[in-house]
């Protein structure tokens, strides 16, 4: 019995301790503006319209605060989800480099357009 | 008209479930037997109402009456009358309505079931199924969720189905989950209602072990198939992305899985009575928080359909299931001691119960990776995401012990094993040679992990032929049976058993693809011109021209514009035809002028996936529209008031130019080894769980008698 407990407890204590340290940080991109760069962060929020263009095979686009205007410029290559494009909120892991946002390949994440969620008095048809 | 009848019938299903709680307790505590049948028949009327609000929902979506709300939102007259069907549960009202009719439906067949047997047990448990049911409805009647709203102005047209979710396995993948959720409240209800009346010996599990078997592998396959769609319709090329809603959906499965197993040791040995209830409390808590996560939004996730207006009372009443399950356990805790004690630890108990510390511990990593951003925003003030390497860090080693045991438990004898070296002898001797195999011939040794799962994989498909085949033996030298016979009557005499074991060889078949394509997937995105060529892994892939289609798209869809590619696929001397494309759909916010709405609208990958046993080509197109852009915007401006057949032309003008004048598009391309076993594997799972449901004629004879046999000794010592 004090075998499994402290076996369990040295087992949570290594979770606790691996994911607090390799973790990536969520942040806004007002937030991740402020971010020295080289740290491992990730980002939420919505993609500007019209923001998005190609430079060769890597997309770029701005995101913006998902309350807010602040938005951060973020270059990306990789597999992009069906749903992404202008006004989709969007997640991306990456770090800061010279003022832009470096995501990680195949880190981009779209969620899904809100059209069936439910809203009051419905969606403008 | 419809919608009214609709309305009224949740309403009075509302009406019948609170009667139900009510007549169910009073029964109880009265003794008043009388009470408790009315309660039941209520639960009869609940089903048979809720039965009329589906088919009238149905029924509306059928004949597209955009005058409700619901259809308007997920539903048009364009959209193919197969998706018309399934575009019910992409709503939230809609999968509200799914919940609570499963529910009734599950609860009136248990009900039934157990209408002779269980009397003081089943007035709580019909009470609980009540309180579930009022839960539901009371959301769709008093809280503004209701399906059959009505629009003050009735639109030309609807939104139609989210694109996404035009996919054949998505169509069958929510209402699988859900029946997989639902399931499991019958096992829950009928453990509070042990736990109530102190009756914690095996009885409540022998009436609902079924169930929970049937939600189990409701569950199992409604995973599987989210995979399967994940892999064919989402760009990616992957099937599992440790993402919030999918982790939602495997907890409850493990925990039913644990279930499952250590309610056998209840049945043999009389032990483990306070785990069992817990554990299955904790799935129902498991797949409430399943259902909520998908709708809430809490969670980044690519399912958070945004912000619900659910979260509050769904949080609440997940509150009262968790702590009241916890309360009630801690006060019945005396009544839960166990018979038996373990006698080995080399016994098949031993085992079942470590198969469980194993299962519940892969769940509370999976847990605490889900809510760790929610968590660690909580401790430390800035949200941090647990990444998907973190969750395979952490659940491989753990899946890779699972393996090992689902192995191990079939050749231990309950009590205390014996001759271990005849149960152990040829597993062993048959994993290592593969083992050896492996290491000699194929590059299975470039990734340890995979290659011990393939070891152990071997294993268990060795354990299962030995179990069968010795059995098979034993029967050939009962009677004078041929092999085929000999293992035919050998599962049916004690399916159960075998069933387990099929079960055990498909999971095993299952992670042996998940090894496979995992460790030694090869990927490549390249971007190609019309008659260039890209390799990968062996293959050559080559971009012979583009295709592009108007309302013609190869999945059925109804996509208003396809575009695509015609691929050469080319590995030593054999070669065939891909053909990615990608569906543009209308826009339906107004974007885009007359002709580029078909353009800034939903886009959805229409991949090709060239199946095989040894290993998948998957492709995915990214087609260049930015040089229609131009001759869109002359168009928007010259023919946006043309009449309809004119702007089709135009239309069709402007797709037939990408196919004249094509700019390079982007592929992703991705061989995966075996993948295809996953499904396979899943298949065989769910044939050894339907071997192991399946009511065995003979059991049920025995079954028969031996309550006969129990009523006569109750009448006898109460005599």
């Amino acid at each position: 019995m004090i075998v499994a407990l402290s076996a369990a407890l040295l087992l949570a204590g290594a979770l606790v301790w691996t994911s607090f340290g390799s973790a990536t940080e969520a942040t806004t991109p007002s937030q991740a503006l402020r971010t020295p760069p080289g740290r491992s962060i990730q980002i939420t929020g919505k993609v500007v319209p019209g923001s998005i263009g190609h430079e060769g095979r890597a997309l770029r686009f701005r995101v913006r605060d998902r309350n807010g205007t602040t938005s951060v410029p973020v270059v990306y290559s990789g597999a992009v989800p069906d749903p992404f494009r202008d006004g989709r909120e969007v997640i991306v892991s990456g770090t800061m480099r010279d003022g832009t946002f470096v995501g990680q390949r195949d880190s981009l994440v779209t969620k899904c357009p809100s059209k069936f969620q439910s809203k009051p008095g419905g969606k403008t048809l | 008209m419809t919608g009214a009848v609709g309305d009224a019938c949740l309403v009075v299903g509302l009406g019948a479930a609170l009667y139900a709680v009510g007549a169910a307790v009073y029964g109880a505590r009265s003794g008043r037997r009388e009470y408790v049948t009315s309660a039941r028949r209520a639960m009869y009327c609940l089903a048979g109402l809720l039965t009329i609000a589906m088919v009238m929902l149905e029924s509306a979506y059928l004949r597209t009456d955009l005058s409700y709300k619901l259809v308007a939102q997920n539903s048009s007259t364009d959209t193919p009358t197969f998706y018309k069907l399934t575009a019910m549960w992409s709503s939230q009202e809609g999968s509200l309505l799914l919940w609570a009719f499963l529910l009734s439906v599950y609860s009136s067949v248990v009900l039934f079931v157990t209408r002779r047997k269980l009397r003081e047990i089943v007035p709580w448990a019909t009470a609980v199924l009540g309180v579930v049911a009022s839960f539901f409805l009371s959301l769709m009647v008093l809280r503004g969720q209701d399906p059959f709203a009505i629009l003050a102005t009735r639109p030309a047209q609807g939104n139609g189905l989210e694109p996404l979710l035009r996919h054949p396995a998505m169509a069958v993948h929510p209402p699988m989950l859900y029946s997989g959720y639902v399931g499991f409240s019958i096992p829950f209800a009928f453990a509070i209602g042990a736990l109530i009346t102190r009756r914690t010996g095996a009885d409540w599990i022998r009436s609902t072990r079924r169930f929970a078997l049937v939600a189990w592998t409701f569950l199992g396959c409604g995973i599987l198939l989210g995979a399967l769609w994940s892999y064919s319709e989402l760009g990616w090329g992957g099937y599992w992305a440790w993402d919030a809603v999918e982790n939602a959906s495997l907890m409850p499965w493990l925990l039913g899985t644990a279930f499952i197993h250590s309610v056998m040791v209840q049945e043999k040995r009389g032990m483990l009575k306070l785990w069992n209830a817990a554990l299955i409390l904790a799935t129902f808590t498991a797949a409430l928080i399943g259902t909520f996560l998908v709708r809430s939004g809490i969670l980044d996730s690519i399912h958070a359909f945004g912000a619900s207006t659910l979260g509050v009372p769904f949080l609440i009443f997940i509150g009262i299931v968790a702590i009241g399950s916890a309360g009630l356990l801690i006060s019945r805790r005396e009544s839960l001691r166990s018979e038996g004690r373990l006698d080995s630890l080399l016994s098949r108990e031993a085992f079942f119960l470590l198969n469980n510390l194993v299962l519940v511990t892969l769940c509370l990593v999976i847990f605490w990776g889900t809510f760790f951003p929610l968590i660690s925003e909580a401790l430390t003030g800035t949200k941090r995401s647990f990444g998907p390497p973190l969750f395979d860090r952490w659940t491989v080693p753990l899946a890779l012990v699972l393996v090992l045991l689902a192995g191990v438990g079939p050749l231990l004898t309950w009590r205390r094993a014996t001759s271990l070296p005849r149960a152990f002898g040829w597993p062993v001797a048959f994993a290592a040679a593969a083992l050896l195999a492996m290491l000699v011939a194929t590059p299975a040794a470039g990734s340890i992990r995979s290659l011990i799962m393939f070891t152990l994989v071997a294993f268990v498909l060795a354990v299962v032929v030995q179990e069968f085949t010795r059995g098979a033996r034993a029967r050939r030298l009962m009677g004078d049976e041929s092999w085929p016979a000999a293992a035919r009557s050998l599962v049916v005499r004690n399916r159960r058993r075998y069933g387990g074991y099929m079960v055990h060889a498909g999971m095993a078949i299952l992670f042996l693809g998940v090894a496979a394509s995992s460790g030694f997937h090869a990927q490549r995105d390249a971007q190609l011109r019309a008659g260039q060529s890209a390799k990968i892994d062996g293959y050559t892939v080559t971009y012979r021209r583009p295709t592009a289609a108007i309302l013609a798209d190869r999945a059925g869809t109804g996509a208003p514009v396809s575009l695509g590619a015609v691929l050469d696929v080319r590995k030593g001397d054999r070669h065939w035809v891909m053909r990615p494309s990608r569906n543009y759909y209308e826009a339906t916010d107004g974007s885009g002028g007359a002709f580029g709405r078909f353009f800034t609208g939903e886009s959805t990958s229409e991949t090709d996936v060239r199946w095989g046993l040894g290993g998948d080509v998957w492709t995915a197109v990214q087609p260049d529209t930015s040089h229609l852009m131009h001759p869109i915007t002359v168009a928007n401006s010259k023919f946006s008031s043309a009449p309809p057949q004119m702007q089709a032309v135009v239309l069709a003008a402007l797709v037939e130019s990408y196919r004249r004048n094509p700019p390079p598009a982007t592929f992703r391309v991705v061989v995966s080894p075996m993948i295809v076993w996953i499904w396979i594997g899943g298949g065989v799972v769910l044939l050894g769980s339907l071997t192991a449901l399946w009511p065995a004629a003979e059991a049920r004879r025995r079954r028969a008698a031996s309550l006969a046999a129990a009523r006569l000794g109750r009448e006898l010592s109460r005599a």
